[in-house]
């Protein structure tokens, strides 16, 4: 069984890069786009759903910490001529000047940078619970912004960085989305992630079966952090441009969302609803522009599309309380006994 | 600095502090009953600005009028929000209705932008609440001086109200204990829907003394403002409506004295509130008037 399973995630994993490898020289510039920024909030997702959905904490610092990878990613990797044509206000400080890096060691260092702000940030409020620990983390990722705004001479300050080297194509940001899969579900299936699940079902339990509550938190904060700043460097590096206001605390909310209506503690869940958000996001398009019926052209209202999908996610929150897969994942044995078990069950129904 | 100008300084942070205080009432109130972060409070803020700027621009209506018109309005659509978006969600786990709450907010922000345009506008100029008055060396406008006295005229309107009135106590019932409320014959959902209801119109009151001191509206004003007024209440002491008060001052004067006293951390204007938030929910994290809460196992 366990074979059969093996090599059938190997197989999948085969047809997803034949389609990558296929998308990549046959797809348009703007598919790609939408492939790439699925891809990228998948990361974000499953890092978010790490700290939110399996350990049970109320975090929504997520936006602070992608900032501090998009913004170092975004620094390491830009050539000198380029740092100067941006920093025009203020020169940039001596070491950051001159220092340009290949793109994965700039996206690690953003992901350790963002996992020691998280210890930094985690170490006092971890403590807290509940509603206070999301305002708290929320404080905390709105002052991270609020540094970026005001440092001229490291961060442009609210100018932002522009002519960001466009790095990112399929293959970056799908095989670190397969990465980022594989190490947080072997954490989750690891002993760590039952004590983390055990954290959220009931703390009280947890700590008198001898799980020390702090330090686990502290743990899937920093790897969910560390994550969320490969997403954000990720995303600095798609979009080319980054500034203060785009780090704003509806971006976190945009994770957010993807995780609760994947199902918060699903995996699977997860991974869909980052593709599904994300690229209905984009069809949801249609609502801005002027749409041609032959006789009459009907006006676009631009903005239309953010209040029908406003409306869309709370009609979701309300009808479907855990999400679409609440806290079940998807499994070959699943997948198999569904299409297998089909004819028993309908045996039984005649035997009745 | 003189005497003079720290005085200039001071009016103007009791006025900003009494205007997070009002608006953080709303909040403490809809934590107390709901154990709720009502992240929609700053929207229906933001509505109230609009709503009294259309009565005034748009249909012409005296200016008085139409604030009356605009609070109504703004409770009505606190009490709607709720109904939609809360009241279907009673049993489910908190992170649901969180992420409902902050639904809201998103929507009522993009359809501030549909129906309004994203362009700020100019609140409509009353020159009663404006004009400049002096008193000594210090010169204000009006304003400054009536926005404390409707702060602390309103504040002890709604301490009656939730002392000495039924309806206060159904709320106080509420706030303790939903099932036992119901079984002791208090219609919990109407309870709770007149805390929206009473929460919206401190908004509004706030929102239209806000938009007469700063007199530019726009969809995404609400977000800064609400957070403030969140911490606001949680400094004072969340569910703690005296709390809110002192929150909303510790708060409006304590940025404006940053400003006064720091004139180069200007730019970390915003971050104040946060980190005054952090260190509250560190050292006292039941807020300055918070009753201590022991844990239940």
């Amino acid at each position: 069984m366990k074979i059969r399973n093996t090599i059938l995630t190997l197989v999948s994993i085969a047809l997803l890069a034949a389609f990558i490898w296929y998308a990549d020289s046959n797809f348009d510039s703007y598919k790609i786009r939408i492939l790439n920024l699925c891809a990228i909030y998948t990361i974000l997702a499953l890092s978010m759903n790490l700290i939110n959905g399996f350990t049970g904490l109320l975090s929504l610092g997520h936006a602070g910490f992608m900032a501090v990878g998009a913004y170092t990613t975004a620094l390491l990797t830009m050539s000198e001529t380029a740092k100067q044509q941006n920093f025009f206000l203020k020169p940039i400080v001596a070491p950051l000047a001159t220092i340009t890096l290949p793109f994965l060691p700039a996206l690690l260092i953003g992901g350790v940078l963002s996992a020691f702000v998280a210890f930094l940030i985690g170490a006092p409020t971890l403590r807290l619970r509940g509603d206070y620990l999301a305002i708290a983390t929320l404080g905390f990722s709105e002052i991270i912004r609020i540094v970026f705004t005001n440092t001229q001479n490291i961060t442009n300050g609210p100018l932002g960085l522009k002519s960001i080297p466009n790095n990112t194509n399929l293959w970056w940001t799908f095989g670190l989305a397969l990465v980022t899969l594989i190490l947080i579900k072997s954490l989750i299936d690891s002993s760590y992630g039952k004590a983390l699940k055990a954290i959220r079902e009931d703390e009280v339990a947890a700590e008198s079966m001898g799980i020390n509550l702090f330090q686990h938190k502290l743990i899937a904060f920093i790897i969910g952090a560390f994550f969320a700043a490969i997403g954000g460097g990720l995303l600095g590096s798609l979009i080319g441009a980054i500034n203060p206001i785009m780090f704003r605390f509806i971006l976190t909310f945009n994770v957010l969302l993807i995780v609760v209506m994947g199902g918060m503690g699903s995996i699977t869940g997860s991974v869909i609803s980052a593709f599904a958000v994300t690229a209905g996001l984009e069809y949801l398009r249609v609502l801005d522009e002027s749409i041609n019926l032959g006789f009459v052209t009907i006006k676009g209202i631009p903005g239309l599309r953010m209040v029908v999908f406003a409306g869309l996610l709370m009609v979701v929150v309300i009808f479907f309380k855990n999400g679409l897969m609440g806290t079940k994942e998807f499994s070959w044995d699943k997948l198999i006994n569904f299409f297998t078990s089909k004819k028993r069950f309908k045996k039984k129904e005649v035997g009745q | 600095m003189s005497f003079e100008l720290f005085l200039q300084y001071l009016t103007n942070g009791i006025s900003l502090g009494s205007l997070y205080a009002l608006i953080a009432i709303g909040y403490t109130m809809v934590y107390g009953i709901l154990k709720l972060i009502n992240f929609a409070h700053g929207e229906i803020f933001m509505m109230s600005l609009y709503f009294g700027f259309y009565g005034v621009s748009v249909f012409s209506m005296p200016w008085y009028i139409s604030f009356i018109v605009a609070i109504g309005m703004t409770a009505l659509l606190g009490m709607m929000v709720e109904r939609a978006a809360y009241k279907p969600l009673r049993e489910s786990p908190r992170i649901t209705i969180m992420v409902s709450a902050i639904g809201v907010s998103f929507f009522l922000q993009n359809l501030a932008i549909v129906l309004f345009g994203g362009r700020p506008k100019a609140f409509p100029n009353v020159r009663l609440l404006t004009e400049v008055m002096q008193i000594g060396s210090v010169s204000f406008q009006r304003l400054t001086m009536i926005i404390p006295i409707v702060t602390v005229v309103l504040l002890f309107a709604l301490l009656y109200l939730v002392n000495n009135t039924k309806t206060g106590m159904a709320m106080r019932a509420v706030s303790k204990d939903h099932e036992t409320a119901r079984l002791m014959g208090v219609d919990v959902n109407r309870t709770i829907t007149i805390t929206f209801g009473i929460g919206s119109i401190l908004a509004a009151i706030g929102g239209i003394m806000w938009g007469a001191k700063f007199p530019q509206i726009a969809p995404f004003m609400g977000v800064m403002p609400g957070l403030k007024c969140f911490i606001a209440a949680v400094v004072g002491g969340i569910g703690n409506i005296t709390g809110a008060i002192i929150g909303g001052f510790i708060l409006g004067i304590g940025e404006i004295m940053l400003i006064a006293f720091l004139p180069n951390l200007t730019g970390y204007r915003d971050a104040f509130a946060f980190i005054l938030l952090i260190a509250i929910l560190l050292f006292r994290p039941t807020g300055i008037m918070g009753e201590k809460i022991s844990e239940k196992v």
